[in-house]
């Protein structure tokens, strides 16, 4: 088997229904499994973003980044492993008021893992965290004596290295190439 | 105002549509209604089972490069048409499926006769869309037709509901132009042709591979032109034949499984091998790792999913082949590589000698090579072949001959079996003036038989030649060359087919004897109208040359014992 490494696609696309799911079997299709996936509006109206973290080789990636923009109501998609990109995910923990206030350190725990209280009551307290997830994870594990009655993780959102904005080139070679469509009527038909 | 029904059959004129192949139901009922106001400006072929429809669509589309239209219920009626779909995508055939689908109300549901068109059809077609108001009718048809039929075409569905198809509104139609996340005729980039040019100017041994694609793009010529001007020798694929004649000295034959010797052998061969408009198919390239090991490899292509997919590839040129061949030919150097074109000639001598011999013998059994040669003789080679699946579809493919381009229909990347007689009728509506022969087994003409019911209903004038080998022939032959003679589930015991066809009204006869084959076949192509042609068959013939899975382009098999060695002087 290729060198298996946790590849991170962005996928930008339509807003549409099923699009979803018309990604998702590129992937059922080569029976990839898929660690995490995210999605969300860009700042870009109408615009929408998938993250999906899978493990796999280069080579099988990007056959399935070509299939994905293949799809017509898919802008772009790119490829990156972690090197590319800076890349968090936010998890949320509910544990057991009572047992938290009978820890000695807590302010120490918190403050140590940089994490920050959104809710109190007096059955449950929520906690926020992000960072990575052996972030989050080492977190998981501290919280556990306490009872941890609920734990979420967002799934990875990431932001690339690189200089050069590529959705936004691209968007302009569409505009461009609109207006030449419609400049040329023979353009394009 | 106007209803959904009637804006989607206007929708459809304004794209240029004026055949449409369908089945009614429920849910489709207010289209039906509308169509038949609208008769005069579109004539709607009423098949006998929805799977008909689209394979009649899809010969139809394959014969006029327009997209093929089909129209069914929900449900079932709409289920019925997937191994079509899928078929479409595969062979890259522009197809637009409008299906009814229940009120928008009852969505989700399971309410009568619902399916999950969309979710079942997104992984086999180019784009599918539920539309559930009226006033999105008219952009959905234009987007369809759009998509379907521009860049790399394929199959789409408009799964409309019911009371969209109720609903009224302010109909206009647009056609489309432009999609921003969808560039169907990219620009060819200009550093890559002078790279091309450059690996096939230096070329001592090029050769060039013919797909599909050259069709689709009208790029016969051109390539043609390319071709001679640096005196390369063609082979196509099964779906790119008759993209060059049969008899053009270039034309070295089909590559593939059941391909001719020379353009497989010279495969591993040849040093510059430029790929147009296929898409390294496994049934071409045979053992992926010892596919053309001496070549650098240029592949034009549309779809530039398809670069490195299957085959890594030296260079690419992603456009239409057309454009491609357009701005690659000029650069390219005349030159003369008679030796190289000779050693092609040389293998097909072989073949001719060792396996056109035996399957063009004039003793026992008829043999299904004999009737696609008599076939084509008795056309001039001018007619419409449109085949099964099986060893009917490998006979007629390899012994039928071609001048004129979309001259073959045939199910490629699915090996669809019921493909052919309903490809056939599209065929024969979308070009009424050809002579379209159906060429198919026993067993696959059973699949769609009920479609003698449209050739009776239409008149259509198709020419039916049914290879009667009382056997499934194609899967009999694997039995017996890999699997020790055990002959599992493929014999078969058959109705009297002409007996059959006569009660659908249309005449026929059965041959069984060599000596009465040429006066049959003039008659059925006399006959003004549809006819069946039974002919029974040698039951134990096989199809050869025959490259087995797991061997080598280089490695064929001449007959069930010999392989093929190349004739060194
Ligand atoms: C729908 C479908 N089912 C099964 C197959 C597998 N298959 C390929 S060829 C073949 C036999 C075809 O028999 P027949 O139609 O009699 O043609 P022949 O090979 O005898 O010419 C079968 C079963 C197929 N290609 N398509
Ligand atoms: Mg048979």
């Amino acid at each position: 088997m290729p060198a298996q490494q946790l590849f991170t696609l962005t996928v930008y696309s339509e807003h549409c229904v099923g699009l979803l799911n018309q990604v998702s079997i590129i992937f059922t299709r080569r029976c990839l499994n898929i660690e995490d996936v995210s999605a969300s509006r860009t700042t870009i109206e109408g615009i929408h973003r998938l993250t999906i973290t899978v493990w796999s080789d280069r080579e099988t990636m990007e056959k399935v980044v070509k299939q994905i923009e293949k799809r017509i109501d898919v802008l772009k998609a790119f490829l990156y492993t972690d090197d590319d990109i800076i890349y968090q995910e936010i998890a949320l923990y509910k544990v057991d008021t009572a047992a938290l206030l009978r820890e000695q350190y807590l302010e120490s725990l918190i403050r140590h893992h940089g994490a920050r209280i959104l809710d109190i009551t007096p059955e449950f307290t929520v906690l926020e965290k992000a960072g990575q997830p052996w972030e989050t994870e080492a977190l998981l594990e501290q919280l556990k004596p306490y009872g941890v009655r609920q734990f979420v993780r967002s799934g990875r959102v990431c932001v690339t290295k690189s200089p050069v904005e590529k959705l936004n080139m691209y968007l302009e070679e569409q505009m461009l190439r609109q207006q030449a469509t419609f400049l040329n009527p023979e353009s394009n038909v | 105002m106007i209803t959904g029904a009637e804006a989607l059959v206007r929708s459809l004129i304004a794209e240029g549509v004026d055949l449409v192949f369908g089945y009614p139901g429920g849910a489709i009922m207010p289209v039906y209604d509308k169509l038949y106001d609208y008769t005069s400006q579109l004539r709607h072929i009423l098949v006998r089972h929805e799977q008909g429809a689209i394979h009649a669509a899809e010969g139809y589309a394959r014969i006029t490069n327009r997209p093929g239209v089909v129209i069914v219920t929900s449900g079932p009626g709409v289920a019925n048409v997937i191994t079509g779909l899928s078929d479409a995508m595969m062979d890259s055939t522009p197809v637009v499926v409008i299906s009814g689908q229940v009120n928008s109300k009852f969505l989700g549901s399971d309410a009568f006769q619902e399916t999950d068109v969309v979710g079942i059809t997104q992984p086999i077609t180019k784009w599918a869309l539920q539309v559930r108001r009226a006033a999105d009718i008219p952009a959905a048809v234009a987007r369809a037709f759009y998509i379907a039929s521009t860049g790399r075409p394929g199959p789409v569905v408009l799964d409309i509901a019911k009371d969209a198809q109720t609903g009224e509104l302010e109909w206009k139609h647009e056609k489309l132009r432009f999609i921003r996340s969808y560039n169907p005729r990219p620009k060819i980039s200009p550093a890559d042709i002078v790279h091309a040019a450059h690996i096939i100017n230096a070329a001592q041994r090029p050769m060039i591979l013919a797909g599909h694609g050259v069709m689709i793009s009208g790029a016969e010529k051109e390539l043609l032109a390319l071709a001679q001007k640096a005196d390369i020798p063609v082979a196509t694929t099964l779906l790119g034949l008759s993209t060059i004649p049969s008899d053009h000295p270039l034309n070295k034959g089909m590559l593939g499984m059941h391909g001719n010797i020379g353009p497989n052998f010279q495969t591993n061969k040849a040093d510059v091998i430029l790929a147009v408009g296929m898409r390294f198919d496994d049934r071409v390239t045979c053992d992926i790792d010892r596919y053309a090991p001496n070549a650098t490899i240029i592949h034009i292509d549309i779809d530039s999913s398809e670069f490195n997919r299957n085959v890594r590839v030296d260079a690419t040129i992603h456009g239409d082949a057309r454009d491609a061949l357009l701005a690659l030919t000029p650069l390219i150097e005349p030159a003369k590589h008679t030796k190289w074109n000779e050693q092609f000639d040389r293998c097909n001598q072989v073949e001719r000698d060792t396996v056109m011999r035996a399957e063009l013998r004039h003793d026992g059994k008829i043999t299904m090579g004999e009737v696609a040669a008599s076939l084509a003789e008795a056309t001039n080679n001018q007619a419409v072949l449109v085949t099964d699946v099986g060893q009917n579809q490998m006979m007629g493919a390899r012994y039928f001959r071609y001048t004129m381009p979309r001259s073959i229909i045939t199910s490629g990347g699915s090996g669809t079996m019921g493909f052919g007689l309903p490809a056939a009728i599209g065929a024969k509506m979308g070009a009424p003036e050809r002579t379209v022969v159906y060429f198919g087994g026993d067993g696959g003409f059973q699949m769609t038989i009920e479609e003698l019911g449209t050739i009776m209903q239409y008149g259509t004038a198709v020419k039916m030649v049914v290879l009667d080998n009382s056997y499934l022939g194609n899967v009999r032959q694997w039995q017996e060359l890999f699997f020790n003679g055990r002959y599992s589930q493929t014999p078969l015991l058959n109705p009297d087919f002409v007996a059959v066809a006569k009660a659908y009204g249309i005449p026929g006869e059965r041959v069984e004897e060599r000596a009465f084959l040429p006066a049959a076949i003039s008659r059925m192509l006399s006959h003004d109208g549809p006819y069946l042609l039974v002919v029974a068959i040698e039951e134990m013939d096989n199809v050869f040359p025959m490259i087995p899975i797991g061997a080598s382009v280089e490695e064929i098999l001449l007959n069930k014992t010999e392989k093929f060695t190349y004739p060194e002087d």
